[in-house]
């Protein structure tokens, strides 16, 4: 009795506060693979929760374009968006205008995710975005061609990978002339700097600017993890992956016409669903490394952030806070194999019985390569796409490796200017 | 009938003359303000911000307000001898030669294009009307929609220009005209040229059908042949018309954004002027150096247009 008490007392009080305060909050949310649908189903039922409204806009699937438009209305102050879904290396780029999570959330709450990313969110002391999802590229094969080629395990270096998807290349051509060994995204953007950074890192040559910000990037390490992918493009990758983002690489991939792929979490999901050629048929682990060097993922993965000029901060906050709350993220992490930010679902069995490689690839999720955003601040975006382009020249076979690390390692060190 | 209006009686024919032509003038400026207004407001204050901000340092996102560095954004040499301005940086020469490139390449092809078909339609065939609707429906998409319509038809794995391609031998597998950087360029204008060549013939055709019948009648007369009559006659005609095309064709293409964007993104062997300013302007949040870019590309456009105006006497009335 007390309880039915307490809960009706509870329901007239949302009641209450819902009819004191319904909102409707805007919300930029994703686009890519699953995303809209997921991020409506969340924000639906918080909504459904609290009596207010949430209206999600469209968003372009691609991060630099989603940043582009941000940009835009943050700098003009706009209170358009109440909320934002961030990428891993914004909150240095446009933290000044987003609002400090810590004083809607409890510390106990945020304690609960990964410290680095909640560490990469702060900005001068201000939480400018709760963990959503964390992200790390990853090493997608196909586990029936695999096997028909007798292969017992994924390869483990990048020169194992070549041989690998050569043979399957040559075999499965002669009933499909489609197939293509490897495809990753190396179309000249944000997804190529990921990629890339991967490479180099896997070779033990570093991360663009290291953490005193110093560039770094030209090395003879990262020379040789460019020759080496720069192989691949033409041989075993299409030499129109340059036009590749993450969702054509996808599409090549669950058509059935790749024997491997580099790309986040989010396309096991996609994968694994009805109609998808690879459905049942999908392995998952870690990057190849280079010689003599560990695999590397590139740290990605989104935050929800509340826009500073938002008319319905109180609200926004409470949304996010739903969103990025345990029960919501192992939600997602079941239906649409989006990475928890907090630790302890990847111990849950119902998460583990949904994306069996949460588990044996935790390591690779807690110890991704961060992009040197946090080090470059405002110029991030500038570096990114100076690099992008100078591995772009090299994928497509415009300048050789080492003529283009020197002239990027010129190109860092002009945006550098001064300091970062 | 009534009497018609002239035949009222005047008084003084001269004075009222005057007045009349004054009060006309006073009219006639009357309206023009609002409009004038208008166009300052919605092109004047933009050109002369821009110009502004080109002299100052403005990141949107971080500064709080421009700081002005007079020409730093155009020519500025550090210490360590590193060039920072506009001009010093090979991305934007490169920008500007691909832009070049793409404009004479493609304003070539519409035009000759353009008078093939203008010429086809204003000759007496059958069925011409439904021709000159026909040969409008590239024109009609708009450019986001068959941009991306192009980009699936190169597409490697399934666009069709890729598959004839690949079947045809110029391409192997996993390749496309797109993906290959010597050719990128020349599939853009090829995009360009479908979607435009419509307009071209549009305009030309607009100018064919000025030049009176009978001058062609004569020429029978005299005994010249068709293809006398193209060159003496037709052509010579045409060329007011010609010119007004090539300015506008010309001038679209040196600030080409959309279909090149759409399609390659900002992938060097491709990347425009407008594209480059873009990319400083929106995407790096540089105002002060993204707006030196945009007031660069005004003076190359300006200067096209001078050229054109002045080395070819093109008369706008």
């Amino acid at each position: 009795m007390k309880r039915v008490l307490a809960s009706l007392s509870l329901t007239l009080a949302c009641a209450a506060v819902s009819q004191a305060g319904a909102v409707t909050l805007t919300f930029a949310c994703d686009s890519v693979g699953q995303g809209f649908d997921e991020c409506k189903k969340g924000a639906d039922a918080w909504a459904k929760r609290t009596g207010n409204t949430v209206r999600l806009i469209q968003v372009p699937k691609e991060t630099d374009q989603r940043l582009a438009l941000y940009q835009q209305q943050l700098g003009a102050r706009s209170a358009d968006v109440d909320v934002y879904m961030i990428d891993v290396v914004w909150p240095g780029l446009i933290g000044q205008h987003l609002l400090d999570m810590k004083k809607y959330i409890p510390a106990a709450e945020v304690n609960r995710h990964f410290p680095a990313i909640v560490q990469n969110n702060t900005i001068n002391g201000k939480l400018v975005g709760m963990p959503w999802f964390t992200d790390a590229g990853v090493l997608y094969y196909r586990t029936d061609l695999l096997k028909k080629y007798g292969y017992t395990k994924p390869p483990k270096t990048w020169n194992e990978l070549s041989t690998m998807a050569q043979k399957i290349q040559a075999g499965e051509r002669k009933t499909n002339s489609r197939f293509v060994g490897f495809v990753f995204q190396g179309k000249n953007y944000e997804g190529l700097t990921c990629d890339a950074l991967e490479w180099i890192a896997s070779f033990g040559g570093g991360t663009i600017v290291d953490s005193s910000g110093k560039v770094t990037v030209n090395n003879a390490k990262a020379v040789q993890a460019l020759q080496a992918i720069q192989g691949l493009v033409g041989t075993v990758a299409p030499q129109a992956v340059t036009t590749y983002g993450e969702e054509e690489a996808r599409n090549v991939w669950q058509a059935g016409n790749a024997a491997f792929m580099r790309n986040w979490p989010y396309a096991y999901a996609a994968g694994q669903e009805q109609g998808s050629a690879v459905r049942g048929k999908i392995g998952v682990a870690a990057l190849p490394a280079g010689p003599g060097g560990k695999p590397a993922a590139t740290l990605g993965g989104w935050q929800l952030a509340v826009n500073a000029y938002s008319k319905n901060p109180k609200e926004a906050a409470e949304l996010v806070r739903y969103l990025t709350g345990v029960q919501e993220q192992k939600r997602r992490a079941v239906e649409a194999s989006y990475n928890p930010t907090i630790a302890s679902l990847y111990k849950d069995k119902d998460v583990l019985k949904a994306v069996p490689f949460f588990g044996s690839l935790y390591d690779v999720f807690t110890n991704a390569v961060a992009r040197p955003a946090t080090v470059t601040g405002s110029k991030y975006n500038q570096v990114s796409d100076a690099f992008s382009t100078a591995v772009y020249n090299v994928l497509t076979k415009k300048s050789a490796p080492g003529p283009a690390m020197k002239t990027l390692e010129g190109q860092l060190n002009r945006i550098k200017g001064r300091g970062w | 009938m009534t009497t018609p209006l002239p035949s009222r009686p005047t008084a003084a024919p001269a004075r009222t003359g005057r007045g009349l032509q004054a009060s006309r003038t006073r009219v006639a400026l009357l309206l023009l303000v609002p409009m004038l207004l208008v166009l300052a407001a919605v092109a004047g204050y933009p050109l002369l911000r821009t110009i502004y901000l080109s002299f100052t340092e403005y990141n949107i996102l971080t500064d709080p307000a421009p700081k002005w560095i007079g020409l730093g954004n155009y020519w500025f040499t550090t210490e360590d001898g590193v060039g920072l301005g506009v001009l010093q940086i090979p991305e934007w020469w490169q920008s500007v030669w691909n832009t070049v490139k793409f404009t004479v390449g493609s304003v070539l092809l519409e035009t000759v294009l353009g008078l093939a078909f203008a010429l086809i339609i204003n000759s007496k065939i059958r069925g011409r009307g439904l021709l000159r609707t026909a040969i409008l429906v590239p024109w009609a998409i708009p450019t986001v929609v068959s941009a991306q319509m192009w980009n699936w038809m190169y597409n490697d794995s399934f666009g069709i220009i890729s598959d004839w391609g690949q079947r045809l031998g110029f391409l192997q597998a996993g390749q496309s005209f797109l993906s290959n950087p010597d050719t990128a360029l020349a599939a853009l204008i090829a995009v360009d040229v479908w979607k435009t060549t419509p307009f071209m013939a549009l305009l030309l055709l607009a100018g064919l059908q000025t030049i009176p019948s009978d001058m062609y009648e004569a020429a029978d007369v005299d005994g010249a042949n068709k293809w006398t009559q193209f060159w003496r006659l037709t052509l010579p005609l045409l060329t007011p018309a010609l010119l007004v095309a090539l300015i506008f064709r010309t001038l679209d293409a040196l600030r080409v954004f959309d279909m090149p964007y759409i399609v390659k993104g900002n992938a060097p062997e491709t990347i425009t002027m407008s594209i480059y300013a873009r990319q400083e302007l929106i995407l790096n949040s540089q105002f002060g150096f993204g707006s030196a870019i945009s007031v660069l590309i005004f003076l190359i456009i300006m200067v096209f247009t001078a050229i054109y105006v002045t080395s070819l006497r093109v008369k706008f009335d």
